[in-house]
């Protein structure tokens, strides 16, 4: 393997070295890339958004189609332009006498996002969550058994420790004694795996920069 | 008017979306699916604010010569280029947008978060000391799932850490995110009733 010879690998490598450049201090370098960075990725969201979201859910049923297939008929395109219309509603924020109409489809996205949430969270946060707790009879006396033990009595001693309405005194103390104990495992286990995940990114990073940039390792 | 309105619609629509999923008709499916709809054409709107804000400030800080003006073009240059990219037919076809993704910012996203492991290390070491009891657990909590997850550690313990890191990541870790999920779980819902009853309306700056 030999020096790459393609301008984008010494774009991406140039970039790489500027990010790393910020272990010694603030400097120049950094601060291009980090503002290079920020241009960039708002750019790419919204190509993004305008491609997935904009196009196939908006542009496309009003304007090629003119139809919706959610709702047939002119209903649906109708609803499609009151939902572009409050969209367009956002901007009146930039103005002094108008900016309280831009409450109005925020007050729908939050309408909308808590009616969503109320019955998704309980579901998938809370029932599953204590449905995956429930220990199978068949296990017991096994060493997965002893596992899913371990698992309940973390969950309800982690449950008590986040339960504020009472004092964690006598009992309870202890009960939330070993709930922190659980949690604190579980935050170090945590750290650890996030820790060895970055670590795995910055190995990837010199293996580009040894590898694909200067071609020293194979 | 100005503040009963937006309660009025966070209310409606918060309803009729909880009560949709428990009413199993063809009406609250379309309900469903018109709201999913609104809310990701008025969010792509809500992203086009936030970049003619962004545009809005950059060019405000060139035109007043404000502190590290100069950096701004590189932000303004970096946006327009990708949407250019991503949006004019001639550079889509040729590959422009990808280009620009592999080139700078997946590699400067990359950096960026794998320069973390330099900055966790040091939190670690001054958050590491073993004062007390649940510090030392969190601590040998965090070394046993680090060792395990290296060549290194299996060889020293012949299998030893990253069986002990299994567990710790199967057992009490599981134990302690389920907790936690529950906590937010309810936690989540209670904010959303607050926000449906009108409760809660930060979005309305307070008023």
């Amino acid at each position: 393997m030999a020096l790459s010879v393609d301008p984008g690998v010494w774009l991406a490598a140039f970039l790489t070295l500027c990010i790393f450049s910020f272990l010694y201090k603030d400097n120049l370098f950094y601060r291009i890339a980090e503002h290079l960075v920020v241009g960039v990725s708002a750019g790419y969201w919204l190509v993004i958004l305008i491609r997935q979201t904009l196009v196939p859910y908006f542009v496309i049923p009003l304007f090629r189609e003119r139809n919706w297939n959610v709702i047939p008929g002119p209903l649906g395109l109708f609803l499609l332009v009151i939902a572009a219309f409050l969209g367009i509603l956002i901007f009146t924020r930039f103005s002094t006498r108008y900016s309280w109409l831009a409450r109005i489809p925020i007050a729908i996205i939050w309408g909308i996002g808590a009616g969503f949430v109320i019955p998704l969270s309980l579901q998938t946060k809370v029932i599953r969550q204590l449905q995956a707790s429930i220990i199978d009879l068949k296990t017991v006396g096994t060493w997965d058994g002893f596992n899913s033990l371990l698992v309940v009595i973390g969950v309800l001693s982690g449950l008590t420790y986040f339960f504020f309405s009472k004092a964690h005194k006598g009992a309870v103390g202890s009960v939330a004694k070993v709930g922190i104990w659980t949690l604190m495992i579980g935050f170090g286990a945590t750290f650890g795996f996030t820790a060895m995940a970055r670590i795995s990114l910055l190995i990837g990073r010199m293996d580009f920069l040894l590898r694909d940039w200067l071609g020293i390792i194979k | 008017m100005k503040k009963q309105l937006p309660v009025f619609l966070t209310f409606i629509c918060a309803f009729l979306l909880t009560v949709q999923y428990f009413v199993p008709h063809r009406s609250f499916e379309q309900i469903y699916e018109v709201s999913n709809i609104w809310l990701q054409i008025i969010g792509v709107f809500s992203i086009f604010l936030g970049i003619t804000s962004l545009v809005t400030m950059h060019v405000r800080k060139i035109r007043h010569r404000q502190r590290q003006w100069q950096y701004s073009f590189i932000t303004l240059g970096g946006l327009f280029a990708m949407v250019a990219a991503g949006l004019i037919p001639a550079l889509e076809q040729r590959g422009s947008y990808e280009w620009l993704y592999d080139h700078i910012l997946n590699p400067i996203s990359a950096t960026m978060f794998s320069l973390l492991a330099f900055f966790i290390a040091s939190a670690a070491f001054r958050a590491f000391r073993a004062r007390s009891a649940i510090a030392t657990i969190l601590l040998l909590a965090a070394v046993f799932v680090m060792l395990g997850r290296v060549p290194l550690g299996d060889r020293m313990s012949h299998g030893l850490f990253p069986a002990i890191a299994d567990w710790l990541l199967n057992v009490p870790n599981v134990a302690a995110k389920r907790a936690i999920l529950i906590g937010v779980g309810l936690g989540e819902a209670s904010m959303a009733l607050r926000v449906m009853l009108g409760i809660e309306r930060s979005y309305m700056a307070g008023e």
